[in-house]
């Protein structure tokens, strides 16, 4: 019987393939096209690259939202439950000495990245990515220590970054909408919300490796 | 009013804010900033409900960029009322989570409930559908994250069946708006609507497809249920109710807009699209009612009756544009259902913690020392059944009158025996629990619980009867809504 | 063929391959790989039927990398309750694990009738 199912869904899969390809390889060309419009209000926009004028002013809303859903994640590891600190004392020298060297450029690289945001690929979540592989690298180095469940610090971190957009998004409203950047200052706004993001996704994603059930609770 | 006090915007800050700040707080600090939150936020639904009574509508430009490039977010009477119905029930609960959970709060609770409203607030309020798949797994993964709150195995495996239906239900939307992208070069909702026509090349018959039967996973329409049982009936009473009275009704609020805007002309081109869902909804009634019938466990007999009550839903889709009440009928449904289902989570909650026994036999004799709890449970039965002049009678007539003036009365046949088989399972909790003590039932008599945890249940099922007597406002909303 | 329908042709095959993936494994860890590789069919579409006329378009390229942020969000909660899961139960699956409502019903009937 269960058989019987897996080789019907199997079967199913393979017509939706087909479907698939044929619906897209014969499609006709769209009628609207937003590239010549982006181009169009990029001087606008408060930044010289278009995909990062899509991502934090034209649909700057969409990115506010999945920063939350980056702090849901979290808070959901939090209601399932930690695990325990991992076992020390198992150092090798060549980790430790290799994250010495790595985490330094990273931290640099991480820097770059936020500010080449602005006019080549690149902004705040490329950089808070590079940031917290490179906290998952000290701590897997034993350099830097877990982070026990009630620690603030952490968590006034990711809540700041998200906080400041929220601020942001609130005063703006008096501009007449939300997130409605003024054009003159468009650019210097995004660059502080972006700022505020790396530190908030950094250390969010950090914890989702670095986040630890208190010592004495195994 | 000023821009800077739109209460359209506000409805999606203020969650988001309150939430980030119980993340930060101590878990004490919860229960004051939720209901601070939520109390703002009905104000704010009240003040919309003003400007939309007026205007008709209220659109609000994200970012203060015109559509395709830009986002648009946008008030009708449809939003509306779901978000009135989410912000009044997600209040009531508020208070009775603060009782409930008095002297254990599980972890995350009160920020996870936060994000949960604010994606549902956005969810309502979002003319775009990619925007609207950011809302759908704000909703998704914070509902995830309450059903697997402080919980043992059960509650982990509930969570990660739920997870992994979620995921792909919003999965296949977002592929189905990959090819609508495609296909048009915009995801705007309301231009789409004019864009697509009876025409449309395969991809956007494949992309509709793809889009509402992932949305039909996330509202666990039959045969998708499977994982609602296991996380409704699991999780602690307040969480059970969210997911039941609200969750649930932001996947089917969507369906419902794909299908009545952009996707329009495709459901006009082929009606016997509309018995599909109809079909399902009828079985899901079915075999809900008959699986509540022989549950073993109080909360596994409530879930299934989620199942069952949500099959109301979809049978209104063949009623559609046939000039009758069917969309107020399928609206009213949703509404009551929230409160009722709300109402009877909390009672069953009550029972259960006060009686310390999870079993429907548990019930035994409760009658006694919890007559408002019973009150409450048996007020929301009178809902699910469908008696008069409950908010859910209304909605049956409604969606009778539409089915025989249209043509299809085993839409009547299937409706009425719904009722009958909600009356069984309702009875068999009441029958037991208004069952004399005998003498062999010498138990101790139990603690008696907060005034609070019984009285939010019964204001939410007075609630869901209420609204059979006063839905004429309720009614005229949903009337603007095209078509 | 351009190069944009070879990315969108792609993905239509990585979105049935993960599904089938999703529905069909056991083991968690690859259901939830399984869900990635859904997502990455979706990107891939994307991006490409958007530019399947040559012409690069920004705005898809920014949906598809709110939805990487999404799908990460996703993947962390994920592994979070397959990680919980097993420290749990040992397990690394969640087949065979119902709601048995019905069979301690019977179960009690039966008990109940021998009892008399």
């Amino acid at each position: 019987m269960k058989t019987l199912w897996r080789s019907l869904t199997v079967i199913a899969l393979l017509g939706l393939a087909a479907a698939l390809l044929v619906a897209v390889l014969g499609l006709p060309p769209a009628p609207v096209k937003l590239a010549g419009e982006v181009a169009a209000k990029l001087g606008a926009s408060g930044v010289s690259h278009p995909v990062t004028a899509v991502l934090l002013n034209f649909r700057g809303y969409d990115t506010f939202l999945e920063v939350a859903v980056l702090i849901i994640a979290l808070l959901g590891m939090l209601a399932a439950g930690l695990p325990p600190p991992p076992p020390t004392g198992s150092r090798n020298a060549m980790l430790p000495t290799l994250a010495r060297l790595a985490v330094p450029l990273m931290v640099l690289a991480a820097v770059y990245l936020l500010w080449a945001g602005a006019f080549r690929p690149g902004g705040a979540f490329q950089a808070a990515a590079v940031l917290a592989a490179a906290a998952v690298l000290l701590h897997l180095a034993e350099i830097l220590a877990p982070w026990p469940r009630d620690r603030r610090g952490p968590r006034l971190a990711i809540a700041g970054g998200f906080l400041l957009f929220l601020a942001i998004a609130a005063a703006l409203l008096a501009n007449g909408g939300l997130l409605r950047y003024p054009p003159e200052h468009a650019g210097l706004l995004i660059v502080l919300i972006e700022s505020g993001l790396t530190v908030s996704l950094a250390v969010n994603l950090a914890a989702f490796f670095l986040l630890r059930a208190p010592e004495e609770q195994r | 009013m000023s821009p800077l006090l739109d209460p359209l915007a506000w409805l999606i800050l203020l969650p988001l804010l309150w939430a980030t700040l119980a993340f930060v707080a101590a878990d004490r600090h919860g229960p004051a900033l939720a209901l601070a939150g939520i109390g703002a936020q009905l104000l704010c639904v009240i003040a919309l409900a003003g400007d939309v009574a007026s205007h008709g509508s209220n659109g609000h430009l994200a970012g203060g960029w015109a559509e395709p490039l830009g986002i648009r977010l946008v008030a009708d009477g449809l939003s509306l009322v779901m978000l009135l119905l989410t912000q009044g029930v997600a209040l009531a609960l508020a208070l009775y989570a603060r009782s409930y959970f008095s002297r254990a709060t599980p972890p995350a609770f009160w920020p996870l409930t936060g994000f949960l409203l604010a994606g549902m607030n956005a969810l309502f309020l979002s003319g775009d559908l990619f925007n609207l798949y950011v809302t759908l797994e704000l909703v998704g993964l914070a509902a995830v994250g309450l059903v697997a709150a402080g919980g043992g195995a059960a509650q982990i495996a509930a969570a990660l069946r739920y997870l992994l239906a979620t995921l792909v239900g919003s999965g296949a939307y977002l592929f189905g708006v990959a090819l609508i992208y495609g296909s048009y070069g915009t995801v705007s909702a309301s231009l789409l609507g004019t864009l697509i026509t009876a025409e449309a090349p395969l991809a956007v018959w494949l992309a509709g497809g793809l889009m509402l039967t992932g949305l039909l996973l996330k509202t666990a329409l039959l045969p998708f249920h499977f994982w609602l049982p296991p996380a409704h009936g699991g999780a602690p009473a307040p969480v059970s109710a969210l997911l039941s009275a609200l969750v649930v009704k932001a996947s089917f609020y969507l369906f419902l807009r794909l299908w009545l805007g952009p996707f329009a002309a495709l459901t006009e081109a082929l009606p016997g699209l509309a018995q599909v869902p109809a079909a399902l909804g009828a079985a899901a009634i079915l075999w809900g009612s008959w699986r509540a019938i022989r549950a073993d466990r109080l909360k596994m007999l409530v879930a299934y009756s989620t199942v069952a009550q949500l099959g109301y839903l979809f049978l209104i889709f063949p009623l559609l544009g046939t000039g009758a009440l069917a969309l107020q009928a399928g609206i009213l449904q949703a509404t009551a259902h929230g409160l009722a289902k709300a109402a009877m989570f909390v009672a069953a909650g009550t029972l259960i913690k006060v009686g310390g026994s999870d079993r429907v036999l548990g019930v035994a004799g409760a009658a006694a020392h919890l007559p408002v709890s019973l009150f409450a449970f048996a007020l929301a039965g009178v809902t699910l059944m469908g008696l008069p002049p409950s908010g859910g009678f209304l909605a049956k007539w409604l969606l009778i009158d539409a089915a025989l003036a249209a043509g299809q009365p085993w839409i009547v046949v299937v409706a009425l025996s719904g009722g009958l088989l909600a009356g069984i399972y309702v009875f068999r909790v009441l029958r037991l629990a208004f069952r004399r003590p005998t003498a062999h039932d010498d138990v101790p008599l139990p603690q008696r619980p907060a005034a609070l945890l019984e009285w939010t249940a019964f204001a939410l099922a007075a609630g869901s009867v209420l609204i059979g007597l006063g839905a004429a406002p309720l009614l005229a909303l949903i009337a603007g809504v095209q078509p | 063929m351009s190069a944009g329908l070879i990315y969108a042709a792609t993905g239509c095959l990585l979105f049935v391959l993960g599904l089938g993936g999703v529905l069909l494994l056991k083991a968690l860890l690859r259901r939830i790989l399984a869900f990635n590789l859904m997502g990455s069919g979706a990107f891939l579409v994307l991006v490409g039927l958007a530019q399947r006329d040559g012409t690069p378009d920004p705005v898809p390229q920014a949906m598809v990398l709110t939805g990487i942020v999404v799908a990460v969000a996703a993947t962390a909660l994920a592994l979070t309750l397959a990680r919980r899961w097993h420290a749990l139960t040992g397990r690394d699956d969640i087949a065979r694990v119902r709601d048995t409502g019905l069979q301690i019903r019977r179960k009690a009937n039966d008990r109940r009738k021998a009892a008399r």
